[in-house]
């Protein structure tokens, strides 16, 4: 079935199709749909689920992992200053090895106060050992979310979608909610490996010595990479079964390409719009979606990059005293390989400023005219 | 009396949990090593009001043929018995006098 | 055989023990006597959580357990919301008769924990939440807490600055959300602990156990003292056994008609050792006028409540 919803709509479908059963969230905007109208499906019966209403993003997260370590299918979401607030908790949920999913709305960080988009929020959450996905449309979005399940049950880790601040959430595009038996099918009732049972009773998460929580931390590792495989094949299932195929990247017009844009989220989009026109023109270039971040697919990404002559990264987001986010990880994933071609990172769309075709196009003319980038931060549309 | 545990150790990442998950409990840490008086019950004083077994944190004083016994294995000798005791029938001596 | 062994002996608590020894609680710990209560009153069929606190290290390290029952190790300020998300699962997955038990320090309930112990209040949880009070950060090395009373040093509070503010007064904070029962115990009165977790686990609805639970350690007392000095709360009035139903039915469970001074209860420990005399009359003044307070909210919920 068609329907034309917006972002944080897609997240709600995608949450009710996968069946969820623990929801426990905090509003912010501009989440705040997505937990509108769980609550609405929740209470009119259509979702067998508990809805816990709390009080703060980080008992929202604390809820999913108590939910979720009671056999449970949790799920929440939320956005910058929120996804901050449950940073420690996020921690606990990949350590505890439990498949909670989440959505987040990639919302700037204050001050000043901003509700618009950029990545720092959810790139803040690197290292915490979470899964993430980042969605490009709103399609997508439901997708990923009954995907996401499939795999992080799957490897026994938390996964994170993530999706542009208004330009997604608040944004209706067509999307098609695919029928329940067929995600049913796809997605079967969580089977919990971690359960707190008072007949086979255990406890989880105590006191751990230097003597084994490194080995803990190799599995986790394991699985991480694991899921780099998981995601595609779960991807792969999906696609079978609805048309709509998902893997770790997704490229645009990138095999005979001599240049590389290298995109996440809604910018992609715009990206492949200017790819069009410049190929129209004879510029061999193409556009590389990053889509799953953490893992991060660097043998898949050195596949597509190995015989390319110019990279460039945009990133819109920014590690303070030091570059962009993807960049460095592009970067970091290429210096043992045989890949020597200049890599530019670009840093513009801060704050929810529009990246528009006209700055993409000045992207690829900079990188065009340069030998290699002079600067490791290329600000663009910057008032300097 | 509790049945002393096993020590449970681990030779790789391979054979370890998902997490960290107990799979036993703490009854092979003989906590009765922590103890430096010992209590000692007079059983032809004892009244059986098992005021020391009520009482005892551990658990370490258990009920046998309806009198309560000390489980040297895990007594920490914290003494409450000795002065919870509505007799005064626990005596609390140095150990190995 | 002696005689005495014929005699039929009577337990005045649950004979079955499901918690553990070999535990790496300290010496007299009165929250490990708490636990083996608790559970006792509790039986197997409940799952706890446990925030940072000093039953994160007493339970044992990894791979090991004393409780014998589920538990999920939890971060610091999560005791309430975890538990919250524990009750809502038993919920979808039809355990509604398992009880989920939010167990928690002082630091962890007055401090770190309170919003989240405050959410969960506010939507009526059907959990009990157990804070057991030593009246300081213990696990950390005493440091003081919003739960550390007037007068005491802690390792944050030296004696030239012992603490100067009075303890928070938990049990009417969680009493004005509401909710169905608050109550007050004591590890010197198994008896009367055992009876307010049985009824608490009777009743749905968010309940708060608030249990006076001595630390030798960080009280700078005797170990054997551990009972004796959680009695004496109780006889000098420091601590009054009650129980408030429904925010608004106070009743007090166990009469003290002759209080013994305060400073009975004040000299054992080591941590009131600085107090002048004119200090602890201040004390004495502090827990008459208090309980003269409370014993006029017992009367009046008695025609008010009924």
């Amino acid at each position: 079935m068609k329907k034309v919803l917006m972002g944080n709509h897609a997240i709600s479908y995608g949450a009710t199709l996968s069946r969820v059963q623990v929801i426990a969230a905090y509003p912010i905007t501009p989440q705040t749909q997505v937990v509108e109208l769980l609550s609405e499906i929740v209470a009119n019966g259509e979702l067998e689920a508990e809805f816990i209403k709390v009080e703060s993003e980080h008992s929202a997260m604390a809820a999913c992992i108590g939910a979720s370590a009671a056999g449970a299918r949790a799920f929440t979401a939320t956005s910058s200053q929120g996804l901050l607030l449950m940073h420690e908790v996020l921690h606990w949920a990949s350590r505890a090895r439990l498949p909670i999913v989440m959505a987040n709305i990639n919302r700037a960080i204050s001050p000043g106060w901003t509700i618009w988009t950029d990545q720092n929020d959810s790139l803040s959450q690197r290292d915490t050992g979470w899964i993430q996905i980042y969605a490009a449309d709103n399609q997508e979005v439901l997708d990923s979310i009954i995907i996401g399940y499939k795999v992080a049950e799957k490897v026994s880790l938390p996964l994170m979608v993530v999706l542009d601040a208004f330009v997604l959430s608040h944004t209706y595009e067509p999307v098609d909610i695919p029928d329940q038996d067929k995600v049913d099918k796809f997605l079967p009732p969580y089977n919990p490996k971690i359960k707190l049972d008072p007949e086979d009773p255990h406890a989880f998460g105590g006191l751990t010595a230097p003597n084994i929580y490194m080995e803990f931390q190799y599995n986790h590792q394991l699985a991480m990479m694991e899921a780099k495989k998981v995601i595609n094949e779960a991807g792969k299932e999906y696609g079978e079964i609805t048309g709509r195929y998902y893997q770790n990247l997704s490229p645009y017009k990138v095999d005979d390409a001599e240049y590389i844009l290298i995109t996440s989220g809604t910018v992609a989009k715009t990206t492949n719009i200017v790819v069009d026109k410049l190929r129209e023109s004879g510029v061999k270039i193409g556009n590389l979606r990053i889509r799953t971040f953490r893992p991060f697919p660097s043998e898949e990404i050195y596949e597509i990059l190995k015989d390319k002559k110019k990279i460039f990264v945009i990133d819109r987001n920014l590690s303070f005293g030091n570059t962009g986010i993807f960049f460095q990880e592009v970067k970091a994933s290429l210096y043992n390989t045989d890949i020597k071609v200049p890599i530019f990172g670009f840093v513009t769309g801060l704050g929810g400023r529009d990246v528009t075709p006209e700055l993409i196009e000045e992207i690829v003319n900079y990188g065009m005219k340069k030998e290699k980038p002079e600067e490791e931060v290329i600000w663009m549309g910057v008032k300097k | 009396m509790f049945k002393p545990g096993k020590k449970i150790e681990f030779k790789s990442a391979k054979e370890i949990p998902l997490t960290p998950t107990s799979l036993g409990d703490m009854t092979h840490n003989y906590t009765g090593s922590w103890r430096n008086l010992r209590p000692e019950i007079d059983y032809d004083r004892c009244i059986d009001c098992m005021i020391c077994w009520k009482f005892c944190p551990e658990p370490a004083i258990y009920i046998e043929n309806d009198r309560p016994k000390i489980d040297y294995y895990f007594c920490k000798g914290c003494g409450i018995c000795v002065e919870e005791c509505p007799v005064k029938c626990i005596a609390f001596e140095e150990e190995g006098k | 055989m002696t005689e005495k062994k014929k005699r039929k002996i009577r337990l005045s608590i649950p004979a079955e023990e499901i918690m553990r020894p070999g535990n790496l609680a300290c010496q007299g710990c009165g929250a490990s006597l708490a636990m083996r209560y608790a559970l006792k009153a509790l039986g197997r069929n409940v799952i706890f959580d446990i925030p940072a606190c000093c039953w994160s290290v007493i339970d044992g390290p990894f791979p090991y357990s004393s409780i014998g029952v589920p538990l999920l190790h939890m971060a610091f300020e999560t005791a309430a919301s975890t538990a919250s998300g524990i009750r809502a699962a038993m919920k979808v997955l039809g355990k509604e008769d398992t009880k989920v038990v939010a167990w928690a320090g002082d630091g962890g309930t007055f401090d770190i924990g309170f919003q989240a112990l405050s959410g969960a209040a506010e939507r009526n949880e059907d959990i009990i939440y157990v804070c057991y009070d030593n009246e300081a950060y213990m696990n950390t090395g005493i440091q003081r807490s919003g739960a550390t009373p007037y007068g005491a040093w802690t390792t944050t509070t030296p004696v030239k600055h012992f603490k100067k503010l009075p303890k928070k007064d938990i049990i009417e904070i969680m009493a004005a959300h509401r909710i169905p029962y608050v109550a007050n115990v004591n590890i010197a009165y198994p008896e009367d602990f055992i009876r307010k977790f049985q009824k608490a686990a009777s009743i749905r609805g968010t309940k708060f156990i608030h249990v006076f639970s001595p630390c030798p350690p960080g009280w700078k007392m005797k170990p054997d003292d551990t009972i004796k000095v959680a009695k004496l709360a109780v006889q000098t009035r420091a601590f009054p056994l009650i129980e408030i139903e429904n925010g608004v039915k106070y009743t007090l469970n166990v009469k003290v008609n002759k209080p013994k001074p305060i400073f009975e209860y004040l000299k054992l420990q080591g941590r009131f050792k600085h107090l002048t005399e004119e200090e602890v009359k201040r004390i004495q003044e502090d827990v008459d006028s208090y309980w003269e307070y409370l014993m006029k909210k017992v009367e009046f919920s008695k025609e008010y409540a009924g």
